[in-house]
């Protein structure tokens, strides 16, 4: 292959998918990459479909993609060993379409999506990695693959190969990924009969329930849980920060077995069966861990940018608005006669910045690091927070003024003053 | 005692016979140098294992290619990690 190309896209997920599909529906020449065997079959999520993220790409998905169940109800657990607080926010409207958030498989998902890009006129290949770039001096030239006489050549390179992001590093764009700034998640999907799932979740029709966790499922570790429910099948896991995992000693697969142990979540999961066991890097690092994003004939979207807000849990949705900007950005420069220099595609890191993209990763910057110094907020508060529910709910005899007093002692001989003060103050920091 | 290889049995493999894609450097810094041995106990399908005399083996067959291992080796940089080739390692049913 010696064809020249105007773009070539690294990777078929949603960051790839986003870039290939927005260029080649302008009419510009594009080679996508994919190693998997097909489009999906390397790619973990969740998974949760954010609907405005894709609507601005494709108006129409919903004629055709293969969506699980639209949300309606959403449930944030703070678990302790017995037991769990938590609120619930569900609405009727979230039961009018257009529906706002789905879930989702990714496998077929992305294969759907593949689709709408092939005929958009890009030409995908897939069963093929991408080894390293081309380089011509300091400027990316193209792509070498692992398929004999596999140089491929394009004007711009759009890096969307997830959360290793090899091919970057291999060039020296940036850096190793620190434990601290990725978290390991490990997922489970459990087939069910649909009126068991419905039954269980109070829900009928397409309608759908996410459940989010925190608190002792991770003992003491950084992270969250969740179990989302899809069409047939729930999906459940958890995930810590790496450094957490090192520090810790327990094994991923350990930690997910006691999470389906607890006795509120064993009774929603009881009787599935299990058809697949996953694992996953998700970039958690934050605004200061990301790499640069662009340079002489190339750019970074998605999971390999570090492009995730995990207080909100999102990250396919940025992934795609991402990989959306990286194409407009080519567009941009190819109606406008320009070449993919470094200098040209800072358009794509000041469309970035315009974009929420990165106003809700600088909104967050601060967390990850207050978190990591600050375990109380995954271990303490969870624990002390169930014993006060359960003290004021618990009719045993107890004026309710002395309980009040009593879980006002057990906070303050577990933070002090200043200790709760303090944490007050970091939160306020961290969520500012 | 979870047993791994029950989950991982319900994946899905094309094994590249005879070329893993991870590769540990020098073996003789895992059994003389790492106190640790992080991966044997972080690696999501466990795919590393401490041997008796202290060496680590790994085989990689059951790899969901999420780049824990090499980047939990951040003292050593022992673990050579690349995709498996085109086609090969996990084919995600669902994912």
């Amino acid at each position: 292959m010696t064809e020249k190309f105007d773009a070539i896209v690294v990777g078929a997920g949603q960051a790839g998918n986003a870039a290939a599909y927005t260029m080649a529906k302008a009419g510009l020449k594009v080679l996508q990459i994919e190693r998997g065997e097909y489009p999906g079959s390397k790619n973990v999520q969740g998974a949760i479909l954010y609907a405005d993220a894709l609507e601005k790409i494709i108006p129409d998905f919903r004629d055709d993609a293969p969506l699980e169940r639209h949300l309606i109800e959403q449930r944030v657990w703070i678990l302790d060993d017995e037991s769990y607080v938590g609120t619930t926010y569900r609405s009727n409207d979230f039961n009018k379409p257009p529906y706002n958030r789905y879930t989702i498989i990714r496998a077929q998902f992305d294969k759907w999506y593949s689709k709408k890009v092939q005929e958009a006129g890009a030409l995908v290949i897939c069963e093929t990695t991408v080894t390293d770039l081309h380089m011509d001096g300091e400027r990316v030239v193209g792509v070498k693959t692992d398929r004999t006489g596999g140089s491929v050549y394009a004007d711009v390179v759009i890096l969307a190969d997830g959360v290793n992001s090899l091919l970057a590093r291999k060039a020296g764009f940036h850096e190793e990924l620190k434990p601290k700034d990725v978290a390991l998640a490990v997922k489970e999907i459990h087939f069910l009969p649909e009126s068991t799932i419905e039954s269980r979740f109070n829900v009928s029709g397409n309608a759908g329930v996410v459940i989010e966790m925190a608190g002792k499922i991770t003992q003491g570790m950084i992270g969250t849980g969740f179990l989302y429910t899809n069409k047939e099948s729930l999906t459940i896991g958890v995930g810590c920060l790496l450094s957490d995992f090192k520090k810790q000693g327990i094994a991923p697969y350990a930690l997910l077995e006691q999470m389906k142990a607890h006795p509120a979540i064993k009774p929603l999961i009881e009787g599935g069966e299990m058809k697949e066991y996953t694992a996953h890097l998700i970039p958690e690092g934050g605004y200061h861990a990301m790499p640069p994003l662009c340079g002489e004939g190339w750019m970074i979207a998605g999971d390999a940018g570090m492009f995730v807000n995990g207080v909100h849990r999102e990250g396919s949705n940025l992934a795609m608005t991402t990989g959306q900007l990286a194409a407009e950005t080519v567009i941009e420069l190819k109606n406008e006669n320009k070449p993919c220099t470094a200098k040209h595609l800072a358009r794509y890191r000041a469309k970035l910045d315009a974009s929420f993209v990165m106003k809700d990763l600088k909104k967050y910057k601060r967390l990850p690091e207050i978190f990591e110094k600050n375990h109380q907020f995954f271990t303490t508060y969870p624990e002390l927070m169930n014993r006060a529910a359960h003290a004021m709910i618990a009719v045993d005899g107890v004026d309710k003024k002395s309980k009040e007093r009593a879980i006002r002692r057990s906070f303050l001989n577990a933070r002090s003053w200043k200790g709760l003060m303090g944490d007050a103050f970091k939160l306020w920091r961290a969520f500012e | 005692m979870i047993r791994i290889e029950e989950k991982l049995f319900q994946n899905r493999y094309r094994v590249d016979a005879g070329r893993p894609h991870i590769n540990i450097a020098d073996p003789s810094v895992c059994a003389v140098h790492c106190q640790e041995k992080s991966c044997t106990f972080c690696c999501p399908a466990g795919c590393y294992t401490q041997e008796g005399d202290g060496r680590v083996t790994l085989i990689t067959d059951g790899c969901l290619e999420c780049g824990t291992c090499r980047i939990i080796c951040s003292e050593h940089r022992n673990v050579q990690w690349e995709y498996p080739r085109g086609g090969y390692g996990i084919l995600f049913k669902f994912g």
